[in-house]
Order: C-alpha cells, then sequence, then structure tokens
C-alpha cells in the first residue's frame, strides 16, 4: 500500500475549562491512504469536531504525532499551518462558507490568491472548477442567488481549486434538504473516483454509508473502525 | 497578491457605503482644516515678508534727542543733537554699509492747477539703497546734487498719480512751498509698510535742499534721523555698540550721563513680526491637526466594528490557507485606502475654500506643494497607526473560533 496521505498516532488534545483539564481527545491513531472515503461519526462531545480541527491544521495538539504527506505537523507555527491549510488540504463546511460580496468565481480563485498565484491562471483554475461542478454560467454572480446545494458545489470547488491531497468535509450536508444533499454526496462519490481523498464528519448514517470506511468516536476515542457494506443503507449504523 | 487584495479593500469599503463616507469624513474635514490652514499661515508669512522687503534688510535708524525747556520735554529728534557729520562718521564703522542723514516733514505740493501734500524726505542716495528702493523712470539724484543743494526731487507713484494724473511728470516743475522742484524720476511702488501707511506717497529731495529751502533748519548741517543700514543681520548687534560709542565720543558724553540720541532696530520689529505670524501658522496647523487625530480615532473605531463584523469572513479566510499577515495586510489597506481616499477629498475641499477665502476676503493664501505631500504623509501614518491595532486584532483571531462566529 501507498503512504498514507494522515498519520496519527496517539493524537490527544485537553481543554482548559473552568472544572479543570478537559480531555477531549485521548490518544488516536488513523490513517488514512491516498484514495479513502472515510466518515467519521460519533454523537456530540465524542470528540470528531476536535479531531477534524486537528486534521485540518486549524489546532495543534496536545500530544501526539500528525503526519500530512509525510511530514509531523503536531507543533508547527501557524504561518506554516496556514500554508499547508492552502496546499495540501481543501474545507468543506456545513455553513458553505462563501465570502458574500465576491462573485462565485472570485470565491473559487481566493485560496490561489493566498498561494500566491496570478490572475489569469486563478481566473482560469476557478472557470474550470465551476463548470466542473456545473455552475460555470453562474461564475459572475454573487453567492445569495443561488440555492443552498449550488452554494456548498462552489464550496466544494474552492476547496478542490488548489489540487488538495485531501478534502476535509465537516457536516456538508448538514444544512441541505435530502435531495440536495444525495447530489452533494454524488458529488463527493464522482471526485472520489476520480482519486481524490475524502473524510468527512457527520452524524447522519445515510450520509455516512456514502463513504467506504466508517469510523466512529465515543469519548474521545476510536471505538470502531470498519469498511462500508457494498450496499449503502441500514446494516451501517 | 497585493493588488487582489487592493481590489478587496475596495469591495469591502463598498460594502457598507454610508459608514465608509462618514469614517472618511473625518480625515476630509482633519486634512482640509490642515490645508486651510497652512494656506492661510503661509499666506499671512508671505505677506509679511513682502512688506519686510520692502522696507529694506538689516536696518537702524538713529534719532536725535530730546531737550526739556521749563519741564517740557520735546520728544526724541526734538533737540539739534545729530549732524551730517555723525552721519559721515557712521559710514566709517566696520559693517556699515550704507548711512542717510535725513530729514522729512509734510508739505503742500502745486503743479499746475492740481495741489497734494506728501510726506517730504530730505536725503542722500544712501536713503535709497538702504531701502532698496528703485527708480523706475527717470533717475535719482546724486552725491553732486547734495552737495549743491539744486532743486530736483524723486517722487512716489501715488504723488505721481494725484499731482499729475496722466502726465509724464519727469522734467516737469512742481512746487513745494513756492520753490520750483524739477522731477527728475518716479519710484517704484512700494505699497503698504507694516503700520499700514502709503510708502509711495513720499517725495524724496536732496537733504541739503530740504534744510535750506523747505524745513529750514536751526543749525547748519543738523538733521534729525540718520538711517543705517548693516551688511548683515549678525553685524547688527556689533554696529549698534560702534554707532553708541562714536556719537557718545563726538557728543563729548561722559561715563553716567544719558545718550543725546535715540536708537530704533527696524528690521527688529520686523522680525517679530514676521516671528508672530510663523508662530500663529504653525499653531493653526496644530489645532488643524488635531481633528486629524480624531478622524484616524474614527477610522479605528470602524476598523475594530468591522473586525468584529467579519470575523467569521477572518475564520473562513484563515482556513482555505490565509497567514497571519494577509489578515493584517488586508485590514490594514483598507484603513489605509479610507485614510488617503478621506485625504484626498479633504486636500480638494481645503483648497476650494482656501481659495474660496481669497476670492470673497482677498486675503493672501499660499498653497504649496509641500503642504499637499505632508497631508498624504500624515494620512498615510494615520492610517497605518490607527488601523494597526485592529488589523492585528483580526490576524490574531483563532481560526476555529472564528469559524463558529454567528
Amino acid at each position: 500500500m501507498a503512504d498514507p496521505v494522515i498519520r496519527v498516532a496517539g493524537l490527544a488534545k485537553s481543554y482548559e475549562t473552568a472544572a479543570g483539564l478537559f480531555p477531549a481527545l485521548r490518544g488516536v491513531d488513523l490513517a488514512v491512504y491516498p484514495g479513502d472515503y472515510i466518515a467519521i461519526m460519533g454523537p456530540s462531545g465524542s470528540g470528531k469536531s476536535t479531531f477534524m480541527n486537528l486534521l485540518g491544521c486549524l489546532d495543534t495538539p496536545s500530544a501526539g504525532d500528525y503526519f500530512l504527506a509525510g511530514e509531523n505537523v503536531a507543533h508547527m507555527a501557524k504561518d506554516a499551518l496556514a500554508v499547508l491549510r492552502n496546499r495540501t488540504l481543501g474545507f468543506v463546511f456545513q455553513g458553505f462558507n462563501l465570502l458574500p460580496r465576491m462573485t462565485l468565481q472570485d470565491n473559487v480563485a481566493l485560496p490561489l490568491v493566498y498561494a500566491g498565484i496570478g490572475k489569469e491562471t486563478r481566473r482560469a483554475a476557478a472557470r474550470e472548477l465551476l463548470d466542473k461542478v456545473g455552475l460555470g454560467k453562474y461564475a459572475d454572480s454573487l453567492p445569495n442567488r443561488i440555492s443552498g446545494g449550488q452554494q456548498q458545489r462552489v464550496a466544494i470547488a474552492r476547496a478542490l481549486v488548489n489540487k488538495p491531497q485531501l478534502i476535509l468535509a465537516d457536516e456538508p450536508t448538514g444544512n441541505l434538504d435530502s435531495h440536495t444533499s444525495d447530489e452533494i454526496m454524488r458529488l463527493f462519490g464522482e471526485l472520489n473516483a476520480e482519486g481524490i481523498t475524502i473524510v468527512l464528519v457527520t452524524h447522519e448514517p445515510d450520509i455516512a454509508a456514502h463513504a467506504k470506511r466508517q469510523v466512529r468516536f465515543l469519548d474521545g476515542e476510536i471505538v470502531s473502525d470498519q469498511l462500508t457494506a457494498v450496499v449503502p443503507g441500514g446494516e451501517a449504523c | 497578491m497585493l493588488k487582489a487584495m487592493l481590489g478587496e479593500a475596495w469591495l469591502a469599503m463598498g460594502a457598507n457605503r454610508l459608514r465608509t463616507a462618514l469614517t472618511m469624513l473625518g480625515m476630509v474635514i482633519g486634512v482640509g482644516a490642515v490645508v486651510i490652514m497652512m494656506a492661510i499661515g503661509q499666506g499671512a508669512q508671505y505677506a509679511v515678508q513682502q512688506t519686510i522687503s520692502t522696507m529694506g534688510s538689516n536696518l537702524y535708524i538713529v534719532l536725535s534727542g530730546s531737550f526739556t525747556t521749563a519741564g517740557v520735554r520735546s520728544g526724541s529728534a526734538g533737540a539739534p543733537t545729530l549732524n551730517v557729520a555723525d552721519a559721515e562718521a557712521m559710514s566709517e564703522l566696520d559693517g556699515v554699509i550704507n548711512v542717510a542723514p535725513t530729514h522729512q516733514g509734510t508739505r503742500q505740493l502745486v503743479y499746475g492747477s492740481q495741489n497734494w501734500s506728501s510726506q517730504i524726505i530730505g536725503t542722500t542716495p544712501a536713503y535709497l539703497e538702504a531701502r532698496a528702493w528703485s527708480i523706475v523712470d527717470g533717475a535719482a539724484f546724486g552725491d553732486s546734487d547734495v552737495r549743491s543743494a539744486t532743486r530736483v526731487a524723486v517722487i512716489g507713484k501715488t504723488v505721481a498719480e494725484n499731482l499729475f494724473g496722466d502726465e509724464d511728470p519727469v522734467g516737469k516743475t512742481m512746487r513745494i512751498q513756492q520753490n520750483p522742484f524739477m522731477v527728475i524720476g518716479v519710484l517704484g511702488s512700494k505699497g503698504q509698510n507694516l503700520d499700514g501707511r502709503d510708502q509711495d506717497d513720499t517725495v524724496i529731495i536732496p537733504l541739503t535742499t530740504a534744510q535750506r529751502k523747505v524745513f529750514g533748519t536751526p543749525f547748519l548741517g543738523s538733521v534729525r534721523m540718520i538711517m543705517v543700514q548693516a551688511d548683515s543681520a549678525e553685524s547688527m548687534p556689533k554696529v549698534e555698540a560702534g554707532i553708541t560709542a562714536l556719537l557718545r565720543q563726538r557728543h563729548r558724553l561722559r561715563e553716567g550721563m544719558p545718550d543725546d540720541f535715540f536708537m530704533r532696530n527696524l528690521s527688529a520689529a520686523a522680525e517679530s513680526e514676521a516671528a508672530t505670524t510663523r508662530t500663529m501658522s504653525i499653531l493653526l496647523g496644530a489645532i488643524a491637526s488635531i481633528s486629524l487625530l480624531v478622524g484616524g480615532i474614527g477610522i479605528m473605531n470602524i476598523m475594530l466594528v468591522s473586525v468584529t463584523e467579519r470575523t467569521r469572513e477572518i475564520g473562513i479566510r484563515m482556513a482555505i490557507g490565509a497567514r497571519q499577515k494577509d489578515i493584517l495586510t488586508q485590514f490594514l489597506l483598507e484603513a489605509v485606502m479610507i485614510s488617503f481616499a478621506g485625504c484626498l477629498l479633504g486636500l480638494l475641499l481645503g483648497l476650494a475654500i482656501a481659495l474660496g477665502i481669497n476670492f470673497a476676503t482677498g486675503m493672501v493664501i499660499v498653497i504649496s506643494g509641500s503642504a499637499a505631500l505632508v497631508a498624504f504623509a500624515v494620512a498615510a501614518t494615520v492610517g497605518i497607526f490607527f488601523g494597526w491595532y485592529p488589523a492585528r486584532k483580526a490576524a490574531r483571531l483563532d481560526p476555529i473560533e472564528a469559524l463558529r462566529y454567528q
């Protein structure tokens, strides 16, 4: 098997609270390989959000190691993490998180601005990805002119624009109706079929069923890690 | 990257136009006030300098002393203590370049059917040099005219207009106290002096002629006033001491006896006037700068609000790879842009008002490029200074917290 995109070992995170140190994550080991499609599940407070923040290089762990594309990022400085988020990761959020004042094309191109890429290249890349998610004709519209599902597609295009090694999706269908959710999940399926590695967080079993592998968190630990059955549906619950 | 960020800053400014405009207004008023105050202040300085330059530089006036008769004191230049010989001795002193003994008074002038009362100054050619007074028509009289007491006159512009009208005065003969005087030259215009008196309302004639034909004099050769010009401002104290010592010695004044003459430093009065206007204009500028400061605080205030409002946007930007310095640059750029735009408008407003003041009141204003440059430098400084704290606050946000912010 190829080298893992992500390998975490003994990853732990504690928060200072009024009641003392609260361990949100207590020693997690996980490896994500290129082409993986993993759903992370678990109830609120299980540590899955903390885990996602660590995977997304938005936070640094209290203990343990996190290798992203072979590099240990556990103790990197903030700006180095920003560069990683820009070049190696793509984010898709529950609330879409497009910038309201920018056209869809500019939204998609924004990561390239921070990568220091020239204007023409940015435009072309953004345009190509908008076409890919089927929204090329809205390139010059503002986000509030399109539906939630369409906004999420734009967000996915933005996540892809820097050709990341990994897409992190945090409840990507949480704000969408079931029909639109299916469309988004189909898009993720297609992207994964093209070889893009995806890690998504969800608490809905039927969303998780789209993934190839399901990892379950409880009380800051992984309690199960299994491949999804071939037929999407019931038994993965 | 910077270009993209400029575009974004422009978008952000346009997103809330009224707020941006109001924030800018602080800068507009501040810069406008500075520009107006500087224009007025520099205008006042210019006007004073003009006046000083017409008066002549590094001048002393030595007046003859007062005398007391039965308890009635005559005031300065009452006693005939100074004479032409004193003046000649003064011209030998180190640092003295021009000495002009003068005798002046007001007399009626007559030419044809016109008459006019004017100030008559009897003096030597050195007087015109000391006061840097040029002849625009005809010629000045020379030392030989003084020696032979010829009846010639050089007249000021006001006299020429009132007495001769459209005629060319040069070569014409007018009368001063029944004595015919030939006008040989017309003086260049000097305008008003610091007291507001018209300097062009003057007739200058040879000293000897004035004493013998016009004013009369108790003793031959005595003068009321001697004008002395030093070669530089630095040598003025030396010249003053030299004149005092010389006159005391020539007048045989013993130790402890008071001077029988008075000395006035004409330049000192003018310099102090110039210093006053300079101080005034600095003061005006300083007061105007305070409004600039207030404008800057306005920018900081709005930028802080903006950072809070856009916390989520900052979180999104950070998540997709903005480094701290990218966020810092973005907000700083916005502050500087507001500041610059305000400055530009303020500059235009200030110029318009300054020109309006000039047009409406005729007050001298001076608009200099340096004032505009200073205003721009200040605007950039204000933008960076007051934009720094909010921008740093934005850059230091925790991305997780920022993303969660509603």
